[in-house]
């Protein structure tokens, strides 16, 4: 598997990064060698191993669907880089 | 009263308990140093008001005879954890104006104790990097450049590049960082100092600038192993605000360092005999069975035989979580926004300002790996992987206690090297990744000095949740390798 202009292109719109016309191919034989060392994995047989997402093991811990924080609309929006009243403020969306 | 800085964390605390030392003359010394410093650019933000104020708050509690364990200890905080009112950055554009409204659990846990805020330290953008050269706010110096009086200058190591720095050179008796490759005990090993990666669920992640969620996990920088138990009996502990954080109890991690380690089974792992690694690091591998067998320890040659295939592993798993957790940093809540007419138009740009060239590398190739059609040959593999390399620890911890390594394959560098090549600056976790992909505790001592001069850390890794053993036998350690850290303060 290699990445192409297309494809990093495509990748770079699925993770919202802009990117130059001029940068795709750069980063295309950037990305390229990366993968190509990574590939080495295929070497190991995986046969009947489970995919192993957690080290712990333990089930998450689950409680009660109650409201047990919140009320402080001043704390959330402090950061916001535009707002209206208690709302986070985004440019105009018109579909 | 001999040099303030040259005093460890359990020096300071004696002094504070015997009323040699006030906290605030102690956290004085150290703000002087820092900006005597700051050159070396460990801090990006100093909170001098607030560690004058702690001091004030801790010496009146020692006045009155209700001293707290960390009272006047005036530490470095790493910049991905969140404090409350304090600008925190993570080292990224993204959130240079980022100030949190809650404190992370580490972070408050040592409040309670105590400790003091000096500042918030340097750190690889998003904790990803090996050398601090990554970092929106610029290189850090590491202090043994002055010290070998090296022409070019040496970079700290990273992530946590700044906390390492800062406690080598005398800018804080300790700090806070964070390790999800290596990002505590590499840095470490770069700048003769102890750092120590506790067990995945040791310590809460809550309020820690989030990397790679399954990974990720906060411990102590600091000049001794004894000072490391202090300081993570603190930041450890059971937090219901963190889905992951460990539901055990948390021992007087200090109590373990009591040198007995006659009969302790110590595994050498023969993977981790590469080619290409220098004579100096192997000589101190040597040196380091040699003095464990000494102390009664017994050492036996182990396999753990899918270690090559640590990294590539991790680096397929820690861009995709990264791809994951960055995907927030969208301009609308907090954190940079990069105004634009379109709503589609001010995510991109905004991320297109705010990411450093690494951080949107590991973006791509992790969007890439999760993306339809790529998942399984990648993600899924990897994940295989992982289980295979968990198994293995499993496999060689039913014959040992811990295992010995060295910690980097390599001496600290200079600023600039190695930044060409990815795969180049990831190989330096090659020693310290397979154990943060099986979640266990591992702590990193300097040994010995290069033969530019420079130090080399030794790695003890131990089982799921006995950081004790891993801390008693970096102890035993520590006595038997006479490794000096000179001149702290003194640059």
């Amino acid at each position: 598997m290699s990445l192409d202009k297309t494809m990093v292109q495509r990748v770079s719109q699925l993770a919202r990064i802009e990117m130059e016309e001029t940068q795709l191919e750069t980063t295309a034989r950037e990305l390229n060698n990366i993968l190509e060392w990574i590939e080495q994995l295929n070497e190991v047989d995986t046969e009947g191993v489970e995919p192993m997402a957690s080290v712990t093991g333990h089930e998450l811990p689950k409680r009660d669907d109650d409201v047990t924080d919140g009320g402080y609309p001043e704390k959330v929006l402090k950061n916001a880089p535009d707002r209206e009243s208690d709302f986070f403020a985004v440019p105009k969306v018109v579909e | 009263m001999s040099n303030i800085l040259e005093l460890n964390l359990a020096d300071l605390q004696k002094a504070i308990r015997d009323k040699n030392l006030s906290a605030k003359e102690i956290t004085e010394a150290y703000l002087q140093a820092i900006e005597q410093n700051s050159q070396s650019n460990c801090f990006i933000s100093i909170t001098e008001e607030k560690a004058i104020q702690m001091a004030e708050e801790s010496d009146k509690r020692i006045e009155k005879g209700e001293a707290l364990a960390l009272d006047g200890i005036p530490i470095g905080v790493k910049d991905l954890f969140c404090t409350s009112g304090v600008r925190t950055t993570a080292g990224s554009n993204m959130l240079s104006n980022f100030v949190p409204q809650y404190e992370s659990t580490v972070t408050e846990q040592l409040w309670r104790d105590g400790a003091i805020m000096l500042g918030k330290c340097n750190m690889d953008e998003f904790a990803m990097g090996s050398a601090n050269t990554t970092s929106y706010f610029g290189s850090v110096e590491n202090p043994w450049t002055t010290r070998t009086k090296f022409e070019k200058k040496l970079v700290p190591g990273g992530s946590s590049g700044g906390s390492a720095a800062a406690v080598s050179g005398g800018l804080a008796v300790a700090a806070t960082g964070s390790d999800t490759g290596g990002s505590i005990r590499q840095p470490a090993s770069f700048c003769g100092i102890v750092g120590m990666k506790p067990t995945y669920g040791r310590c809460s992640r809550w309020g820690m600038v989030a990397f790679a969620s399954s990974l990720d996990q906060a411990g102590p920088l600091t000049r001794t192993v004894q000072d490391a138990a202090i300081l993570l009996k603190s930041m450890a502990g059971y937090d219901p605000k963190d889905s992951t954080s460990a539901n055990v109890s948390v021992p007087n991690f200090e109590l373990a360092l009591n040198g007995d380690i006659r009969g302790l089974r110590v595994g050498v792992p023969r993977e981790y005999k590469r080619e290409g690694t220098p004579p100096e690091i192997e000589n101190l591998w040597q040196k380091g069975v040699d003095i464990l067998k000494k102390a009664g320890a017994v050492i036996s040659d182990v396999s753990l035989p899918h270690t090559k295939y640590a990294l590539p592993t991790y680096y397929i798993i820690a861009p995709a979580e990264a791809s994951s957790n960055l995907a927030r940093y969208d301009g609308v809540r907090y954190g940079l926004r990069a105004e634009q007419a379109e709503l589609q138009d001010m995510y991109q740009r905004t991320r297109d300002e705010g990411f450093g060239d690494e951080v949107k590398r590991r973006i791509l190739i992790g969007t890439y790996v999760l993306s339809a059609g790529y998942y399984d040959a990648y993600y899924l593999k990897a994940q295989r992987v992982r289980a295979l390399i968990k198994q293995d620890f499993d496999n060689v911890f039913e014959n040992v206690d811990v295992l010995l390594t060295p910690t980097a394959p390599s001496e600290a560098f200079a600023i600039g090297e190695n930044d060409d090549d990815p795969i180049k600056m990831y190989l330096n976790d090659i020693f310290t990744v397979p154990t943060s992909l099986a979640g266990l505790p591992a702590i990193s001592i300097p040994g010995s000095l290069s033969d530019k001069g420079l130090p080399l850390g030794l790695q003890v890794v131990g089982k799921m949740f006995d950081e004790e053993s891993v801390l008693k036998v970096g102890d035993v350690l520590e006595s038997g390798v006479e490794f000096t850290l000179q001149e702290v303060g003194k640059q």
